[in-house]
């Protein structure tokens, strides 16, 4: 809308003015496109890297099941790539991924949705401008320290309540991950609750509601498509976690359930093989690809869907 | 009269029992945020405990070694220098470039639209995989090794989807009459951004260059994808040099098993969080101080 009144604007000068090809208005028009031309080549470098992505990616990934067939990968249930002999069940980096990150929900989501729910209904505005920064710093601290709290201050309490914990295990992972996602799940969450209009709460006071019954029963479910993509934003940050992973859950890709034992996330596989001197060409290297390729897609579709309930499931007010 | 009676009391009840449940529901919500804020409180108290006494002159100055007493961070924290500046160097003028385009230039079309969902998606895509598409493209693909370069450039994708929403919303900040202002003394539309709208919108900017930057600084797993994990012993002098940053000397010193060099690690983590606190507080003071307020 902007672009046609300059537009206009800009043609009804070159009308007044001499109209020559090579005339001082013409030069200056022919500038003006060309830096426009620069400014969506730089806007087109956001296209060019998702399609780097998926082409690098693609590359190795096609490479890889060229060798090993897409139903080993998906149904075998060992991972020793790197081993002397080879199987390539994706399974337990799955199995180990889902296992952190819903341990990390299980403190992410209920703690940052009332974390939200205070801030939103209950906090003074002057308190609210106090704890929101303070939380917010939680998650701009950068993931290598929250592996460093995990592997030397939260395992060694573990150990101490299930002595059998072993030293890299999912749990202490988990609960850390758990905290440095709160933030972004509180953060959403009060974006949506805030968003809910005043007059749906006087209207349920009137009625004599009380405030906890507008909060969980009125606020909540009218802002309940911003607290779902909140909380499925936070999934797929779990399972794109990296360094907390490779830090403190271990290197044993397992299918296993029981958080105290050591696993491999599928992240933490990519690191792993990533420290080592692995040959360009070889499987291993592809592996990390193929691995990739499905986290990539894994986060894709849930971002998609996140995005999605936004736009679609939106109660527009007024 | 007593039947009503009754009833009052019963009523009183209820509402001091529902009262009473909101006033726990309330301190609950409380303390789910004291918590997330004690255990950053505990994390900082621990690293700072472990980290203090290792805090000397030669923790800046030596290379790392074998024995943790003779460690340092010197190429780490080089590296890190290196590749801050030069992803800021690339970064930055993208991201403008491209936050114009979208806010001054592009129109309300399929194409300018298709561009922010992509935008918004690369900002949820986990940092590992940008390292992949690193490794892909810019180490083997341009033939770029494990440079200080590659490195750069995997970040400079990496943190332009933030730089870019911060800078849009800047100039979107920046109010039309102005725009309108110039155009009508016959500025030609480079000219109104160039004089106009960028001036006023720059602090906005560089909060979020300095944001992305901080992320870039603070991240580990896209530059260990690209091979930056090696033992450096000698002082980086260009682009093209192999180089480790202080994320990845960190990393490398919690995974050895000795205690001391956890311990090492825990000075490394006060030293970068000192480097990200500063630029955060730059962040913050040119958001209070120089923003334009309309």
């Amino acid at each position: 809308m902007q672009e046609s009144r300059y537009q206009i604007f800009i043609n009804s000068r070159g009308l007044e003015k001499e109209n020559t090809p090579f005339g001082p208005r013409n030069l200056k028009r022919v500038g003006e496109m060309g830096i426009r031309t620069l400014f969506m080549i730089c806007a087109i470098v956001s296209i060019l890297t998702t399609i780097g992505i998926i082409m690098v990616l693609l590359q190795e990934t096609i490479l890889f099941f060229s060798q090993v067939s897409i139903i080993e990968f998906f149904t075998e249930t060992r991972w020793t790539p790197l081993f002397a002999s080879k199987k390539f069940g994706i399974l337990p980096l799955v199995n180990g991924t889902f296992l952190t990150a819903f341990g990390a929900m299980l403190i992410a989501l209920p703690l940052g949705l009332m974390a939200a729910i205070y801030m939103s209904e209950y906090a003074s505005e002057r308190n609210r401008k106090l704890l929101k920064p303070v939380l917010e710093v939680l998650a701009g601290i950068p993931t290598v320290v929250y592996g460093y709290f995990a592997l030397t201050f939260i395992t060694p309490i573990i150990k101490s309540i299930f002595p059998d914990t072993q030293i890299f295990n999912a749990a202490s992972a988990s609960i850390v991950m758990g905290f440095m996602i709160l933030p972004v799940v509180a953060s959403v969450s009060e974006d949506a609750l805030s968003a809910v209009p005043q007059s749906l709460r006087h209207a349920a006071y009137a009625l004599g509601v009380t405030k906890l019954e507008v909060s969980t029963q009125v606020v909540v479910p009218a802002a309940l498509s911003g607290i779902a993509s909140a909380f499925i934003l936070a999934i797929s940050r779990a399972i794109g976690e990296t360094m907390i992973v490779a830090i403190a859950a271990g290197q044993q890709p397992k299918l296993t359930l029981n958080p105290l034992q050591s696993i491999e996330t599928m992240t933490a596989y990519i690191v792993q093989v990533s420290l080592g001197d692995t040959p360009h060409q070889s499987i291993a290297y592809q592996t990390i690809f193929a691995v990739g390729m499905l986290l990539f897609l894994m986060t894709f579709v849930m971002n998609v869907v996140s995005h999605f309930i936004t736009r679609r499931f939106r109660e527009v007010y007024e | 009269m007593n039947i009503e009676k009754f009833y009052d009391d019963d009523l009183s009840g209820q509402i001091k029992a529902k009262n009473f449940q909101g006033k726990i529901f309330e301190i609950l919500c409380l303390l789910a945020i004291l918590l997330g804020i004690s255990i950053l409180l505990i994390l900082l108290i621990d690293v700072t405990l472990d980290g203090i006494p290792w805090l000397r002159p030669q923790l800046f100055n030596s290379f790392p070694s074998r024995f943790p007493d003779q460690s340092g961070l010197r190429s780490a924290l080089q590296g890190t220098l290196w590749m801050a500046i030069l992803t800021a160097i690339i970064a930055f003028p993208i991201g403008v470039s491209a936050a114009i385009y979208l806010e001054e230039y592009a129109s309300d079309n399929r194409f300018s639209r298709f561009i922010e969902i992509n935008i918004a998606n690369l900002a949820g895509v986990p940092s590992i995989i940008y390292g992949l598409l690193g490794l892909g493209l810019f180490v083997r693909g341009l033939g770029l090794n494990r440079s200080v370069l590659a490195g750069s450039l995997t970040m400079t994708l990496l943190i332009l989807p933030t730089i870019i929403v911060t800078s849009r919303e800047a100039i979107r900040a920046v109010p039309r009459s102005l725009r309108m202002a110039s155009l009508a003394l016959g500025a030609t539309q480079w000219e109104t951004i160039r004089y106009h709208v960028l001036p006023y919108a720059m602090p906005g900017i560089l909060t979020g260059l300095i944001l992305g930057m901080s992320r870039a600084i603070g991240e580990t797993a896209p530059l260990i994808t690209i091979g930056a994990l090696t033992y450096i012993a000698f002082d980086l002098r260009g682009p093209m040099d192999i180089f480790t940053v202080l994320p990845i000397q960190i990393f490398n010193w919690i995974s050895l098993p000795q205690k001391d060099f956890h311990d090492l690690a825990a000075a490394g983590i006060l030293i970068l969080l000192a480097i990200l606190l500063s630029l955060n507080s730059i962040a913050i003071y040119l958001r209070n101080r120089l923003q334009h307020r309309w």
